[in-house]
C-alpha cells in the first residue's frame, strides 16, 4: 500500500479548510490531520447544527475527493450498507443457460461474480480507485447490533463477502462518522475511532463564520449577531441555537437591512434562532433584563 | 496537497520519542485510569502513536492528539483536561512557591484575614505595585479584554493574595478562594458596567445584558488563568502525582446526588433530559419491533388468495401499543433534599416523554403535584411551586413514610391499575414511625410494577431508622441510585 499523507501539518489543514469556507479550530484540524496520519476513522459528536457533516464535506472538497455518504437509519442492514447480490440478474442468467448444457457448479461460480454484485456505500468506498471520503452519517440511529457491520471496515478497511472472499481497500479512505449522541455507541466502535467533540463555537469564531458564510454582512453586524447568540446560549433552553440557525438569522437581518440589533429587532426575529415557543418566551424575557442569568 | 515524502523527512519530531516523554505519558494514562476514564490498551498505543506525528512543542495540538485517542466521551473531557494540565503544565523556577512575596507571609505567620492587607507591604518584593495599582491593572485588562495583561494580573494576584505555602497538602480551592476574595471580581464587574454607561450614556437593558455577558466571559477567563496559575505552582511544589491525586474528582456519571455541589448539580440536570429521551426511544423501539400480535384471520385469508387459497403467508395483528402509566412518589424531606431536587427534575423530564405521568411528593403528609408540572415551561418555577405550595407537612415535617403512604392509598389507591408502574423515591428513614408496609404490598398486587429508588449507599440500608428492607420485600426491585450511572442502569432495565 502506498504510504502517502494527505496533509503536511496541522496548520495546513486549518488553512485549507478555511479556503473552502470551513472555519475550524485547532482541535478539529488536529484530529483531521491525525486521522490521516494514523489511518483511523474520526467519530464526530456534538449538538445538532454545529457542522459535523459539513466537516466531512469540506475535507472531501479540499482533497478533491469523492464524498460517499451512508445515511444511517433504524433498520439499516447489510444489503443497504455493504453489498447485495443482484438476484434478478442472477435469475436471468440461470434461465438463459437452462437450455444449454452447463453443469451447476459452473453456473453458480458464474452468478456469484463481480458482475452480479451491487455495491453499497461502504463497499464502494473500499473499492474506489480515486480518492474518496466516506461519511457515515448519524451512526447513533442504527441499532447497536448493526454497528457490528461497520467494525471490519473501520479497523481493517476491508469487506468480507463469503462467496467472493475479502476485498481489501485499494487506498485508505478518510472516514467520518457523525453522531448526535441519542444513545451510547458501543465501546468496540469507539475504540476504533479518533474522537472529536464539536461544540458551539466561541464568540470570535462564530463571528468569523458569520462573516465568511453570509455575503454582504458588515463586520459590525456580525459581531452583534455573535454576541446576542452567545447570550442566548447561556440561557437554559430546550434547544440552543445552532450555527446554521445563527447563519439564517444573520441572513435575515441583512435582508431586513438592519444595522444595529436592538431589543425589538431581536425579539421580532428570534423565531429564526429558536424553535420552541417556550424557549422563545424565555429568551425574550431574559434578554430584556439587564441583570443577566437569574439561575 | 498530497504529501508523499516519508514521514521522517519533515516530521518535526524524531520517530522515536524520548524516554522521559514516554514515562510521563505512561504516568498520565495511569492517572486517567485512576480518574475513572476507561482507557483501553489499544487507545493507549494509539496515543503513543499519535504524539509521534505532532510537534511536541505545540502544547494545544499535543493535547488534542491525546484527547482524540484517549477520551471517547464528551463528559470525560473535563477530567481529562484537569489531568492534562497537571501532567503537562508549564514548569520552571518562576513557579516555585516562596521565591519572593510569599516568604514574607510565611515569616509573618499572620492569620488569614490579615494576609491580604499585611501582604501589601510584604509583597512589594514581587513588583512594585500597590494593591490599588494592581486593581486598576485588572480593571483595564478586563475593560480591553487584553489577554497577556490578564495573564500578568492573574500571576501577580496569585503571588500576592493566595498565600501559598510550600508542602501544604491542599487542592488549591482554598488558594483560589483567597485570591478571588481579594480581587472582588463582582465589584469589578459592576464598575466595568458603570464605566461603560458613563461612556455611552443611557443604553437599553438589552444592550446592558449583552455587555454584562461580554464582561462576564472575560472575568471567567481571568478566573481560569488564576486557577491555572495556582495549579502550576502547586505542581511545581508537590509533584505531579500527588497533585493529580488531590484534584481527582468523580466523573459526572459517578457524582453522588446527595453530595453534589451546585455546579455538579447543574451539569447533572443537563444530563437528565437526554436520559429520558433515551428511555422514551428505547420504549418506542420495543413497541415497534417487539413480538407480533395474535393471528389476524381475515387478512390471512385475503392474502392466501394470491397463493391459490393456501395460507402461505400468515398475517398478524399489530400489537397494542403499550402505554405505560407512571406514578412517581418522591420523598422531599430534608434528609434527601439534594436528591429530591434532582428527582423533581427527573419527574419533569419523564412527564415530558410519557403521556400519563402522575407525581406525588411527601414528607409526613402527601400531595399530588402533577398539575405543577403540566404545561410549565420553566422547571425551576415548577420546583419552586412544589417546594412552597405542596401540602406535604402533616404534623412536624419529619419524614413519616407510613402516614404518607396511608394518605396515598386512601386518596389515589383506586387509580392504580394493571398498567401502572410505580416509582417510589426515598431513603425510607422513617423516624421510627409505623412502616405500614402492607400498603406497598397492596400496591404491588394492583400495579404492573413497583420500584423503589434509594439514594443512600446500600451499606446504610436498614441501619438506624432506615426501614427500606421492610418495603423492599414487596417491590419488584429496590435499587441504589446514587449517581447518573446507576440511574441509567435502572432506566435501561426498566425499558
Amino acid at each position: 500500500m502506498l504510504m502517502s499523507y494527505r496533509f503536511e501539518d496541522v496548520s495546513s489543514v486549518k488553512e485549507d479548510l478555511a479556503k473552502v469556507d470551513y472555519l475550524s479550530d485547532e482541535g478539529t484540524a488536529g484530529v483531521v490531520y491525525l486521522a490521516d496520519r494514523l489511518q483511523k476513522p474520526i467519530l464526530v459528536e456534538g449538538p445538532a447544527g454545529t457542522g459535523k457533516t459539513e466537516l466531512a464535506k469540506s475535507v472531501a472538497k479540499i482533497l478533491d475527493a469523492r464524498l460517499i455518504r451512508l445515511q444511517c437509519y433504524e433498520g439499516l442492514d447489510e444489503a443497504k450498507a455493504l453489498y447485495e447480490w443482484n438476484y434478478k440478474k442472477q435469475l436471468l442468467r440461470i434461465q438463459t443457460e437452462r437450455g444449454e448444457d452447463h453443469d451447476w457448479a459452473e453456473v453458480s461460480d458464474d452468478i456469484f461474480s463481480d458482475e452480479f454484485l451491487l455495491t453499497r456505500p461502504l463497499l464502494e468506498a473500499i473499492r474506489a480507485e480515486e480518492p474518496v471520503v466516506l461519511l457515515i452519517d448519524e451512526v447513533d440511529r442504527v441499532e447497536i447490533e448493526t454497528e457490528a457491520l461497520l467494525l471490519e471496515i473501520l479497523s481493517d478497511y476491508q469487506v468480507s463477502i463469503p462467496e467472493l472472499g475479502t476485498i481489501v481497500a485499494t487506498q485508505i479512505p478518510l472516514v467520518f462518522l457523525t453522531s448526535n449522541n441519542t444513545r451510547e455507541l458501543s465501546e468496540a466502535l469507539k475504540r476504533r475511532c479518533l474522537y472529536l467533540h464539536i461544540d458551539y463555537p466561541d464568540m470570535e469564531r462564530e463571528k468569523e463564520i458569520v462573516l465568511t458564510k453570509v455575503p454582504d454582512i458588515t463586520e459590525n453586524l456580525a459581531d452583534q449577531v455573535a454576541r446576542v447568540v452567545r447570550s442566548i446560549r447561556q440561557i437554559e433552553l430546550k434547544k440552543a441555537p445552532s450555527v446554521s440557525e445563527t447563519l439564517d438569522w444573520a441572513k435575515t437581518l441583512v435582508l431586513l437591512g438592519v444595522e444595529k440589533i436592538d431589543e425589538d429587532t431581536a425579539t421580532s426575529t428570534i423565531n429564526i434562532l429558536l424553535k420552541y415557543q417556550s424557549d422563545i418566551a424565555k429568551a425574550v424575557k431574559e434578554l430584556g433584563t439587564a441583570d443577566g442569568v437569574t439561575v | 496537497m498530497t504529501v508523499t515524502d516519508p514521514p521522517s523527512a519533515q516530521d518535526p519530531v524524531p520517530a522515536e520519542l524520548g524516554e522521559p516523554i514516554l514515562a510521563l505519558l505512561n504516568g498520565f494514562i495511569i492517572e486517567l485510569r485512576n480518574a475513572g476514564l476507561p482507557v483501553s490498551l489499544t487507545e493507549n498505543l494509539d496515543a503513543m502513536e499519535a504524539v509521534r506525528h505532532v510537534p511536541i512543542g505545540d502544547r494545544d495540538i499535543f493535547k488534542y492528539a491525546l484527547a482524540a485517542t484517549l477520551v471517547k466521551h464528551s463528559n470525560h473531557w473535563k477530567a481529562f483536561e484537569t489531568v492534562f494540565e497537571v501532567y503537562f503544565s508549564l514548569r520552571g523556577q518562576e513557579y516555585v512557591i516562596g521565591d519572593d512575596g510569599e516568604l514574607h507571609e510565611l515569616d509573618d505567620d499572620q492569620p488569614d484575614e490579615q494576609v491580604g492587607a499585611g501582604d501589601q507591604q510584604g509583597g512589594g518584593g514581587g513588583e512594585n505595585l500597590s494593591p490599588e495599582e494592581l486593581a486598576e491593572m485588572l480593571f483595564q485588562a478586563l475593560m480591553r479584554g487584553d489577554q497577556p495583561m490578564m495573564r500578568g494580573v492573574a500571576r501577580q494576584a496569585v503571588k500576592r493574595y493566595a498565600g501559598m505555602e510550600p508542602g501544604r497538602p491542599v487542592g488549591g480551592t482554598y488558594y483560589l478562594y483567597r485570591t478571588l476574595r481579594n480581587l472582588d471580581l463582582d465589584g469589578v464587574l459592576e464598575r466595568l458596567l458603570e464605566q461603560r454607561q458613563d461612556d455611552e450614556g443611557e443604553v437599553s437593558e438589552f444592550d446592558q445584558r449583552l455587555q454584562r455577558d461580554e464582561y462576564q466571559s472575560r472575568v471567567d477567563q481571568l478566573q481560569k488563568e488564576i486557577e491555572a496559575e495556582i495549579r502550576r505552582r502547586l505542581v511545581a511544589d508537590r509533584g505531579v502525582e500527588a497533585m493529580a491525586k488531590t484534584l481527582r474528582k468523580p466523573l459526572p456519571e459517578d457524582v453522588d446526588f446527595m453530595h453534589a455541589s451546585r455546579e455538579e448539580m447543574a451539569s447533572l440536570r443537563k444530563a437528565i433530559y437526554p436520559l429520558t429521551r433515551k428511555l422514551a426511544s428505547r420504549l418506542q423501539r420495543k413497541r415497534r419491533h417487539g413480538r407480533k400480535g395474535p393471528l389476524d384471520f381475515r387478512r390471512t385469508v385475503r392474502a392466501s388468495l394470491s397463493y391459490g387459497g393456501v395460507p402461505a403467508e400468515p398475517k398478524f395483528r399489530n400489537p397494542k401499543p403499550h402505554k405505560p402509566e407512571i406514578f412517581v412518589i418522591a420523598d422531599i424531606s430534608g434528609s434527601v433534599a439534594a436528591f429530591a431536587r434532582f428527582t423533581l427534575h427527573l419527574v419533569y423530564a419523564i412527564s415530558g416523554q410519557f403521556s400519563k405521568v402522575r407525581s406525588f411528593v411527601f414528607i409526613d403528609g402527601l400531595d399530588e403535584v402533577t398539575p405543577y408540572f403540566e404545561g410549565v415551561e420553566d422547571i425551576n418555577e415548577a420546583v419552586h411551586r412544589v417546594n412552597t405550595e405542596a401540602d406535604v407537612v402533616w404534623v412536624d415535617g419529619h419524614s413519616d413514610y407510613g402516614h404518607a403512604l396511608g394518605v396515598f392509598w386512601e386518596r389515589h389507591g383506586k387509580d392504580i391499575g394493571p398498567r401502572t408502574s410505580i416509582m417510589i423515591l426515598g431513603d425510607a428513614r422513617n423516624n421510627y414511625h409505623a412502616s405500614e408496609s402492607w400498603i406497598v404490598k397492596q400496591m404491588q398486587e394492583k400495579a404492573r410494577q413497583v420500584h423503589w429508588l434509594n439514594p443512600e449507599p446500600r451499606s446504610y440500608w436498614d441501619t438506624g431508622d432506615s426501614i427500606v428492607g421492610e418495603y423492599a420485600q414487596y417491590t419488584d426491585g429496590c435499587f441504589e441510585v446514587r449517581n447518573l450511572r446507576q440511574l441509567e442502569a435502572f432506566v435501561e432495565n426498566l425499558a
